[in-house]
């Protein structure tokens, strides 16, 4: 018994060392006093934590990759919850195709979206380096949304719907005043995992950025390339903090864990 | 017919290529409580859900008060639907739910909370408005579907299995309820049941389905008394039906000669109507229980089982022990297939 417990304390340490072992490190290695990327630090000090907000790139690609976030998602529900619920409510011809080719992104290595979406779309389309990103991130997004909104379709009974168009709504109005209300937590959970996936996204923008224009997880790369220095260590604790803040205030509030 | 409130002519209804309901023809009064009876899969909530315009006809007519509606949508029909899982709106309290209909007919808000007011107190629910749906009992929940549905002043009402979600003694609660409701509104009610006791103790007429066919359509006395089939005869409590041949009764177990003449093809008999302890025939007590007011009792005999009820006062056979009895002529209901 007392082994068998050891045993899953060991395991359980083992796994959060390796989930929040990197986190760790980047934290202290950005807080570095000395001018190298190194753990353990030499030193401790808040110097690149500020320098990150001076470096003029890592501001416009995070306002690129904040847009991207947040109106890519805002698609990608736009297109998905309509698709969950056609998908939930009606016996569609081919409906296990569609869900197959809505979930193909997630499936689909990201290297190979990118180069396929950058082939055909870019390339030909001659699509801005914006808008191709646009459609790449809302694409990727997509999958997330149509799930996690079917799964709190699931939870909703269709006669709910019945119910209101016998009461004199129409299809539509039923749709927003009974369905969205009660699927309202799954949509932004929805929002919140694609806001996530999208700002995180590497493969994919790597094939889409064009000079001048790159998302900021790119951008670090680049910057990295050149500049050996701990900011990017720095920019990516205080993205880490921005995305556990996200899921934390989202569980806190809407109990995310219940929809993915 | 003349006095007609819903008039179903012909109508098909269909599922894909599986046609459910074959060319059916109802006549439903005003202020008329009607149950659809019947076994599952026999047509019964396919011929509701037409009724109230969720399921488009394949052919056939629906006229409603004189309209007809057979192609209007459900939501300008002005017919409630009590559903069997009640189907409430669970992100609003009782009072929103009731007034969702009256909301949406953009009415003065004085009018709207004054008629919720009303219907909420018609179902005895007064002190429950703010309640959510998860926060009230099944049978509260369904006083709620019923207060929501009536607000609108329907000129139907239909109910789903009213009484299947709820445990003995409220089933008896809201079965005195919805009729007192009805009389109260005076509102058309059509209620689907499977339960053939549900169905005679609270409509003024019933109708009895089978595979989307009506059998039999009557007041529950009718049914009750004077099935015609050996399928109403075996929904309304005829455990015991046996074919007539040349004098004899005949079963897919045996025949036993007892010289009856008779314009049926069938015989009926309900475990009341057989007389244990003296006649013609012999049978073995197989199973015996005690019932209150009297003894119910399954004999083994050469037409198969048969159910026989006797009164307590009839000296006890016991389980094994072989005992005369009888299926009187006088007593048995004449049936058709």
């Amino acid at each position: 018994m007392q082994f068998r417990n050891l045993g899953s304390w060991l395991i359980l340490g083992a796994t959060l060392t390796f989930l929040i072992g990197p986190f760790i490190i980047i934290i202290f290695a950005g807080a570095s006093a000395g001018n190298s990327l190194a753990f353990p630090p030499e030193g401790l000090s808040l110097k690149w934590y500020l320098k990150v907000f001076t470096v003029e790139s890592f501001r416009a690609s995070f306002v690129l990759s904040m847009g991207l976030a947040i109106f890519g998602t805002l698609a990608a529900l736009v297109l998905g919850v309509p698709a969950a619920y056609a998908l939930n409510r009606y016996k569609l011809p081919g409906d296990e195709m569609i869900r197959t080719i809505v979930a193909a992104p997630i499936i689909v290595p990201g290297i190979i979206v990118g180069l396929a979406l950058l082939r055909y779309l870019v390339v030909p389309l001659n699509f801005t380096v914006t808008v191709a990103l646009f459609f790449a991130h809302t694409a990727l997004i997509l999958p997330y949304a149509v799930r996690v909104v079917s799964s709190s379709l699931n939870n909703l009974r269709s006669d709910m719907e019945e119910a209101a168009v016998l009461l004199g709504c129409s299809r539509v109005q039923a749709f927003f005043k009974v369905v969205l209300p009660n699927i309202r937590g799954g949509v932004l959970s929805a929002f919140i995992l694609g806001f996530v996936t999208s700002f995180n996204q590497v493969p994919v923008s790597l094939f889409l950025s064009g000079p001048g224009v790159r998302t900021l997880p790119i951008d670090m790369l680049s910057y990295m390339e050149i500049t050996y220095d701990p900011s990017v260590a720095a920019l990516s604790a205080l993205l880490a903090f921005m995305s556990v803040a996200i899921v934390f205030a989202a569980e806190r509030l809407l109990g995310f864990s219940r929809y993915v | 017919m003349s006095d007609a409130f819903v008039r179903l002519s012909d109508l098909t209804l269909s599922y894909g290529k599986s046609v459910a309901v074959p060319d059916l023809n109802l006549d439903i009064r005003e202020g008329e409580l009607i149950a659809l009876l019947g076994p599952s899969g026999c047509g019964k909530t396919t011929t509701m859900r037409a009724i109230a315009g969720l399921l488009a006809p394949t052919s056939g007519r629906i006229v409603i008060d004189g309209r007809d509606v057979t192609r209007l949508s459900a939501n300008k029909r002005g017919i409630g639907l009590v559903f069997q899982s009640y189907a409430l709106f669970p992100h609003l309290n009782a009072f929103e739910n009731v007034a969702f209909g009256l909301r949406l007919q953009k009415l003065p808000q004085a009018q709207i909370r004054a008629r919720t007011e009303a219907a909420i107190a018609t179902v005895g629910l007064t002190g429950f408005e703010a309640r959510k749906p998860a926060e009230m009992s099944g049978g509260q929940q369904q006083r709620v579907a019923l207060a929501r549905s009536l607000v609108m002043e329907p000129k139907v009402l239909l109910l789903d299995e009213p009484l299947s979600n709820l445990d003995a003694r409220l089933r008896l609660e809201m079965r005195i309820e919805l009729q007192r409701v009805q009389k109260a509104t005076g509102v058309t009610m059509v209620f689907v049941t499977h339960d053939q006791a549900e169905a005679l103790a609270m409509a003024d007429r019933i109708v009895l389905m089978r595979d989307g066919k009506i059998v039999q359509l009557g007041t529950p006395a009718d049914l009750y008394d004077r099935p015609e089939t050996a399928f109403a005869a075996g929904f309304m409590g005829f455990e015991n039906i046996l074919r007539l041949e040349d004098g004899d009764l005949v079963s897919e177990h045996g025949r036993a000669a007892v010289g009856y003449h008779a314009q049926a093809p069938m015989l009926g008999w309900r475990p009341d109507a057989v007389s244990v302890g003296t006649g013609p025939l012999q049978g073995r007590v197989v199973a015996s229980s005690f019932a209150g007011g009297h003894r119910e009792y399954v004999l083994d005999t050469p037409l198969g089982p048969v159910n026989a009820n006797a009164p307590v006062s009839l000296a006890q056979v016991g389980v094994g022990e072989q005992v005369a009895f009888d299926l009187p002529l006088a007593s048995a209901r004449p049936l058709f297939a």
